[in-house]
């Protein structure tokens, strides 16, 4: 099945530099319709507010992580499952292992580029 | 009233050194009196406590001249001047590089604006490519502010350690910054080392403008 280019996208990041980056890389892959929050709880009550058929979430962030907004997300019914990428410099096997058995989809570090980025999201939501 | 020996055969020897104090003690009378004296402590103190506390004193001692020292380090000083001023070096780092990497990614939109509306074929894909380039490169700054971040927090705890250190040893402390206080009284000369100061945090220095009033004072 074929990608919905124009689904909204919901980007995650307490750095505005960092989401200025994701959003203009999102749109040279051609995804415009991009939304964002700058911590894990504005994020939330944006997923709650409309549907987004994609969470990138930054894990490093106060007063909600991006691993507790994950884990928010999963425990929502309505929000279960929508696909989730963490974007982060947490490296750590500790931090990987615990972000996938929250539920994650895909793990991307920082520092990244638009490949990366690009294989990620084909991995979770297919060719584009 | 004087209080009775509390052993009586020390006493009778009290009573025979006072009655002998016109005539010097000799080396042995003084021995023999420590030997009773030490006998009169029933066998609470020994030779062996004696020798303990001799040390203990002793490391008394020590611990009294390691405090001293480390007061004169002024471990108040470190923490008010050195470890305040690092932190906000640092954090006038992340405030100028986030600054710039703000403006790098308005060229970088620009760029793509330029590429999106007044390009065609080639050139279009060129330009766009290297304005993806350079927002692939701006992650920097979020990785350069998360590890500042971290430097920022370890300064803080060795602060917060210091800071116990200089409670502990108040006093000395007290005494150490007093005394520096007295020696920085005296005039001293500015040398050319001392005007080498490398940037200054904003507001801490003159900016061009309050440069230039200055230098217009001169004339």
């Amino acid at each position: 099945m074929a990608v919905d280019m124009s689904m909204p996208i919901l980007i995650v990041d307490d750095y505005k530099t960092m989401l200025r980056i994701i959003r203009n890389l999102l749109k040279q892959l051609g995804f415009e319709n991009v939304e964002d929050a700058t911590d894990g709880s504005s994020a939330l009550q944006k997923l709650r507010e409309r549907q987004f058929g994609l969470v990138i979430s930054d894990w490093n962030m106060e007063p909600m992580t991006g691993l507790q907004l994950l884990r928010e997300v999963r425990a929502d019914a309505k929000l279960a499952a929508v696909p989730f990428i963490m974007i982060t410099a947490e490296s750590k096997t500790e931090n990987v292992v615990a972000a996938k058995e929250a539920g994650v989809n895909n793990y991307i570090v920082k520092p990244f580029n638009a490949a990366t980025l690009k294989t990620k999201l084909t991995s979770v939501l297919g060719n584009f | 009233m004087a209080m009775p020996a509390a052993d009586p055969t020390l006493g009778e020897r009290l009573k025979q050194v006072r009655a002998e104090s016109a005539q010097p003690l000799t080396k042995d009378d003084v021995a023999s009196i420590i030997g009773e004296v030490v006998g009169t402590m029933g066998g609470d103190v020994s030779m062996l406590d004696l020798k303990l506390y001799t040390e203990l004193e002793g490391l008394a001692r020590y611990i009294q001249t390691a405090r001293t020292e480390i007061a004169a380090i002024r471990p108040d000083k470190i923490s008010q001047d050195y470890i305040m001023a690092a932190t906000d070096e640092l954090d006038a780092v992340v405030g100028a590089t986030e600054e710039a990497t703000g403006r790098i990614l308005d060229a970088a939109e620009g760029l793509l604006n330029v590429a999106d509306e007044k390009i065609e074929g080639p050139a279009k894909d060129e330009v766009t490519e290297l304005a993806m380039s350079i927002f692939e490169a701006s992650n920097f700054q979020d990785i350069t502010g998360q590890r500042i971040t971290k430097v920022v927090k370890t300064l803080k705890h060795i602060e917060a350690k210091i800071e116990a250190l200089v409670h502990v040893l108040g006093e000395e402390v007290e005494r150490a910054r007093q005394n520096q206080v007295q020696e920085e009284r005296k005039p001293a000369r500015t040398t050319d080392e001392d005007l080498l100061n490398g940037p200054q945090l904003p507001g801490g220095a003159c900016n061009q403008d309050e440069i230039d009033r200055l230098l217009a004072s001169f004339d």
